[in-house]
This record gives structure tokens, C-alpha cells and sequence, in this order.
């Protein structure tokens, strides 16, 4: 009875699709492999650096999808990066597991966490989520603290292996900064995709409009849960290689701190972008060795430089950028 | 002809103001019913507890003969009844394209999996949803916009997108509030067309409407609602003459 207008519409005008290239957002990436080419060059100090800022690029990454792509709110990511970088200690070296077999057992660990929080509170309209992820966030830090038969309390727990599949292992700073790229480089391709995806369409629709996206037949509860998931698996994952890369864990490690410094992260490098997570946390990451020189003003310069940011690129940088490569394309 | 949706002594408040009063009247599965009536009458009331958007304090909700008054909205719309909102609801983030694509939602199908891997499925169902929403962008006359961010759309455009979006659902019931609000002569006209050709296509079109002149147009019947009850339901020429109606407009 109902018939599609495709059916019976005499002919299709498919819009115009512009080719020109973004370059912007071309210049974005240049600069991102530019720094990150850099640290490889020269390895020391500076591989460190860009090794970590290349880990809270993949932290970032799962905050991205829940906070840009989705528009939801949480403050207790870091727990599951906790979970992750714990369950990987233990296993690794407790249990003597290979790094893969640790971070795998992790994620699913990471997964049902988020599933019990998420299930029953992103159903309910308001902010329990958000508040729900806070509580989180001070009780897994705790449980570190206090689970010492495990986690070996304020100790921590050493002599982690490195990373590796097999026989090969990442041991020096180039290894270690190769694999971390290609692991950016992996996830900011799967962002991509569901971005121009059905999954990242009903995500941008919930983030628009949650009555719109219900009436077009989208359970929102269950897309937030998705996101949600998507963004745990991701920080997981983070806190796996972080144990990995330092050989070592203590609860300080996961605490308030790296909350506060990805939300940095993921404004300076743009919320909702591909490219963000990434520059986001290679700048957030570089700007205190930059002025490292000035001594006492040294924090001051460090804000007044991200509040710069911020004030000139409200969007990010990649937001900027994707902004004016849209405005060339028009 | 039989009836698509039927409202059965529908009744909603809000604190002590009676929005929608028992209200009762059914929709045939072909044409345009228009539902008038002043400001505050309680028109987008009765379109939101029709559509599950807020509950109803009494009465119910038939779709095709099943009792529907307490789905929720995602519900409702897997059983072909989709609205727009007086209040324009894009998503602002996504292009116009990109917006009605989120309309195919139900009509696809693909989750993490098929976003990563892109199986030859999936993108044959994503070339299908790009070519679909050309067509219905055109219908409304958006073509030439379809890569713009809806975000930056005029007014009177924004309204036709969420009407091609909901369009994308392939509706068997379409509820539009107030569609011609902030559109101008030329849009309106579009609209109206676009309207008749939704209803020739075999959809039903419930539409609020200020516009007089475009319900006369293109109604095949009139309900009237003042202070939240029904004062008349007839064809636009029997409504038009009507003591109650022209009372209510005019007193
Ligand atoms: N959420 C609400 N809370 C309180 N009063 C409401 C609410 N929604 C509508 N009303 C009141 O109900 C009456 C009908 O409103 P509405 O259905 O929007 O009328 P119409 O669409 O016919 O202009 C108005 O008096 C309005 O103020
Ligand atoms: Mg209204």
C-alpha cells in the first residue's frame, strides 16, 4: 500500500559531490605525523612524551565517540582504563599470559563494567550517567588501593612484560612509537567509518535530537549504550598499553588527573572530529615541555596557551579545520 | 474506506487546563486530514499524545485496528506512524543528506560490524539510502543543498528536510505540525505539491495547519479543536460554514 517515492519518482538527480580535497584537515594530519616523525628521529625524551600523548590519543579516541559523536557526558573513563592497565598487569605477570591474551581478557572485563552501569541508568532522562561514571571513576581507584592481595595497593605492581605478539616484542622507544601509531592510526580509521555509518548516523541523531531520533524508530537508549561501550572498550584498551609501554602500575596512574587532561585533550583537538583525538593529545602533550624554560610561569603560559586555543578555535583544531575545508567545498 | 488511526476519547491536562478534552475522530488510510483550529487549542497536545511524543491522561490510540496508546514513539514508529515537530528537530551536526539517511534507520539494518567492515551488503544498502534520499530531497525541492550542513539551512528549508526525513521512514501515516510555518510563497507551494503527491503515493497525511487557504487546498477533511474539544469534523467546505467554527475564529 505504501509505496517508496523511489519507486515512483521518474528520475534521480543525485547531488553534486564536490572532489576538492580538504586540505585543512589534510595539514592537520601532516602536522600530527610531523611530530610524531619527529620523536622517532630523535627518540629519547621525546619519544617518551609522544609515546604517552600517543596513548591518551587512544583514551581520547573513546571519549571522542561518547562526548562528540554521541553528546553524552561521562567523567569516569579512566576506569576502565584502570581496568585495563590492571587486568593486564596481573595477568602478564602474576599469571605469566601473553600481552594480547591480558588486554583482550581486560576489554571484556572493561565491557561488562560499562554494560552494568550503563544498562540501568541511560534509560533514565537526566544526568545519572554522568554521575554514575564520577562514582565509578573514585570507586575503582579505591578498590586498586585496597584489593593489595592483587593490585598490591600504593606499591603497584612492576617488572610488567613490553608489548608483543609471539617472538616479537616492542622494546626500544621506535618499536614502541611504531606500534602505538599504527594503533592511532587503526582506530581513527574505524572512527571514520562509523562516522559515515548507520551506527555513527544514529549516534549523531541522538546527539541532534533524542525525541527527533525516537520518532524516526531509534532506541536511544540502547545507541547511547553502544557509544558508551565503544568508549570503555577504547579506554581499556589504553590502559592496557600504557602498563605495557611503562612496565609498571600504581593506582595514581588512572586517577582524576587523566580525566581532566583528556577532556583537555579532546576539546583542544576538536570534539566529534577524526583527526582530533590525536593532535589534541600531541599538543596538550607537547605545550608544558615547550615552556618548560619559563620555570615559575610555566603553568600560567601552559593555560593562557590552551585558553588561546580554545578562544580562536572553538571547535578544536581539527573542528577548525574541517570547517574551513567544508567552506572551500561549498 | 477503512481508517488508518483512530483517536478514541483522547483527553490530556496539564494541571488544572484540559490541553486535549475528549477528544474522538478517525483518519482513512488514503488522503489529508487537516486538524485547525486558534493557538493553544491543543493541536501539537493531541499530535504528541497521538504520536507518544507525552501519554495520555485517558482514552485511546487505534493503528490499523491495534491498540498503540502506550508504545513509545520508536515503537510507534516501526508500526508506520511518523511526525514532524512544530518546532523544527534536525540534526544540526549532519548534513541534509546525512539527515534523512537517519530516516532509513528502520528500514535498514547494520550495527558496529557493518560500520567497521563494511561488507558488500552494507554498502550496497548505503549506495540504496544515498540514491533514496536524493529522490526524496528532490521531492521537496532540496536538491541542491543535499551536502550542506542542516545546521545552516533556512528556516523555511530546515521544514522541508524534516518532512523528506520523516518521508524516509516510508510512513503509512504521516503527522506534520504546522508544516507551512516560516516557509514563503514559493516553499508553500512546493510543500502543498509535495503534500498531494505523499497522499497519491498511498501514504495518509495528518496535518495542523494555520494556513487556510493551503488546508482548502489539499485537505480531504477538517477537524476543528477548540479549548481541546472537538467543535467540528466535516469536508474544508462544510467546516468553512460551519456557526461553531466560525465562532470560535472569529469570538
Ligand atoms: N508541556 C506543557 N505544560 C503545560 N501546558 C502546556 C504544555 N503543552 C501545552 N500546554 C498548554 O496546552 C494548551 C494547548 O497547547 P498546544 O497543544 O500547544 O496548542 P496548539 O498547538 O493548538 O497551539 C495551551 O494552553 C498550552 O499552554
Ligand atoms: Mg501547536
Amino acid at each position: 500500500m505504501t509505496s517508496s517515492p523511489s519507486t515512483t519518482l521518474p528520475e534521480a538527480r543525485s547531488a553534486v559531490q564536490t572532489t576538492r580535497l580538504p586540505l585543512a584537515t589534510a595539514a592537520v594530519w601532516a602536522v600530527s605525523a610531523a611530530i610524531v616523525g619527529y620523536a622517532l628521529i630523535f627518540g629519547g625524551y621525546a619519544a617518551t612524551i609522544i609515546s604517552f600523548a600517543l596513548i591518551y590519543a587512544v583514551f581520547v579516541s573513546g571519549l571522542n565517540v561518547f562526548m562528540g559523536l554521541t553528546a553524552q557526558v561521562s567523567f569516569g573513563q579512566s576506569a576502565f582504563a584502570a581496568i585495563g592497565g590492571y587486568s593486564s598487569a596481573v595477568l602478564t605477570t602474576t599469571y605469566a599470559w601473553p600481552p594480547l591474551a591480558g588486554m583482550s581478557a581486560g576489554l571484556v572485563f572493561s565491557l561488562l563494567a560499562a554494560w552494568a552501569i550503563g544498562f540501568p541508568t541511560l534509560r533514565l532522562k537526566g544526568h545519572y550517567l554522568a554521575m554514575a561514571t564520577l562514582a565509578i571513576g573514585l570507586i575503582t581507584y579505591e578498590i586498586a588501593v585496597e584489593w593489595e592481595s592483587v593490585t598490591q595497593g600504593y606499591l603497584g605492581i612492576s617488572g610488567i612484560p613490553p608489548l608483543g605478539i609471539g617472538p616479537f616484542e616492542a622494546v626500544s622507544d621506535r618499536q614502541i612509537l611504531v606500534v602505538l601509531s599504527v594503533v592511532v592510526l587503526v582506530i581513527a580509521f574505524a572512527v571514520k567509518r562509523i562516522q559515515h555509518s548507520r551506527l555513527g548516523r544514529s549516534f549523531a541523531a541522538v546527539a541532534g535530537s533524542e525525541e527527533a531520533a525516537a520518532t524516526l524508530g531509534i532506541n536511544v537508549a540502547r545507541t547511547k549504550l553502544v557509544s558508551f561501550l565503544l568508549a570503555a572498550g577504547l579506554a581499556s584498551i589504553s590502559g592496557s598499553l600504557f602498563v605495557h609501554v611503562v612496565g609498571y602500575v600504581s593506582p595514581e596512574v588512572f586517577g582524576l588527573h587523566m580525566v581532566i587532561l583528556a577532556f583537555s585533550m579532546v576539546y583542544i583537538g576538536g570534539l566529534g572530529t577524526v583527526a582530533g583525538p590525536l593532535i589534541g593529545a600531541l599538543i596538550v602533550s607537547i605545550l608544558p615541555e615547550v615552556f618548560r624554560g619559563m620555570k615559575d610561569s610555566q603553568d600560567l603560559a601552559y593555560g593562557i596557551a590552551l585558553i588561546l586555543i580554545l578562544i580562536y578555535a572553538p571547535k578544536g583544531i581539527a573542528g577548525v579545520a574541517g570547517a574551513f575545508d567544508a567552506r572551500r567545498a561549498a | 474506506m477503512s481508517a488508518i488511526l483512530e483517536v478514541k476519547n483522547a483527553t490530556r491536562s496539564f494541571g488544572g487546563l484540559v490541553a486535549v478534552n475528549d477528544v474522538s475522530f478517525s483518519v482513512p488510510s488514503r488522503g489529508v486530514t487537516a486538524v485547525i483550529g486558534p493557538n493553544g487549542a491543543g493541536k501539537t497536545t493531541l499530535f504528541n499524545v497521538i504520536a507518544g511524543t507525552i501519554s495520555a491522561n485517558g482514552g485511546t490510540i487505534l493503528l490499523n485496528g491495534e491498540d498503540v496508546t502506550d508504545f513509545k514513539p520508536e515503537a510507534k514508529a516501526a508500526k508506520g506512524l511518523v511526525r514532524t515537530f512544530q518546532l523544527v528537530k534536525l540534526f544540526q551536526d549532519l548534513t541534509a543528506a546525512e539527515n534523512v539517511k537517519v530516516g532509513f534507520h528502520l528500514k535498514t539494518h547494520g550495527g558496529l560490524f557493518a560500520a567497521l567492515f563494511q561488507p558488500a551488503w552494507a554498502r550496497a544498502a548505503e549506495r540504496n539510502s544515498e540514491k533514496t534520499a536524493a529522490d526524496l530531497l528532490d521531492l521537496v525541492g532540496l536538491s541542491k543543498v543535499a551536502q550542506t550542513s542542516a545546521s545552516i539551512l533556512p528556516y523555511g528549508q530546515q521544514r522541508l528536510l524534516e518532512i523528506a526525513r520523516a518521508l524516509a521512514c516510508q510512513p503509512s501515516i504521516l503527522l506534520l505540525d504546522e508544516p507551512a510555518a516560516g516557509l514563503n510563497a514559493e516553499e508553500s507551494e512546493r510543500l502543498a505539491r509535495a503534500i498531494r503527491r505523499i497522499a497519491a503515493d498511498g501514504t495518509a497525511v495528518l496535518l495542523i495547519e494555520h494556513d487556510m487557504k493551503l488546508v482548502m487546498d489539499i485537505a480531504d477533511d477538517v477537524v476543528v479543536l477548540d479549548y481541546g474539544r472537538k467543535i467540528a469534523h466535516g469536508t474544508p467546505d462544510a467546516v468553512r460554514n460551519d456557526p461553531a467554527v466560525l465562532a470560535a475564529y472569529l469570538g
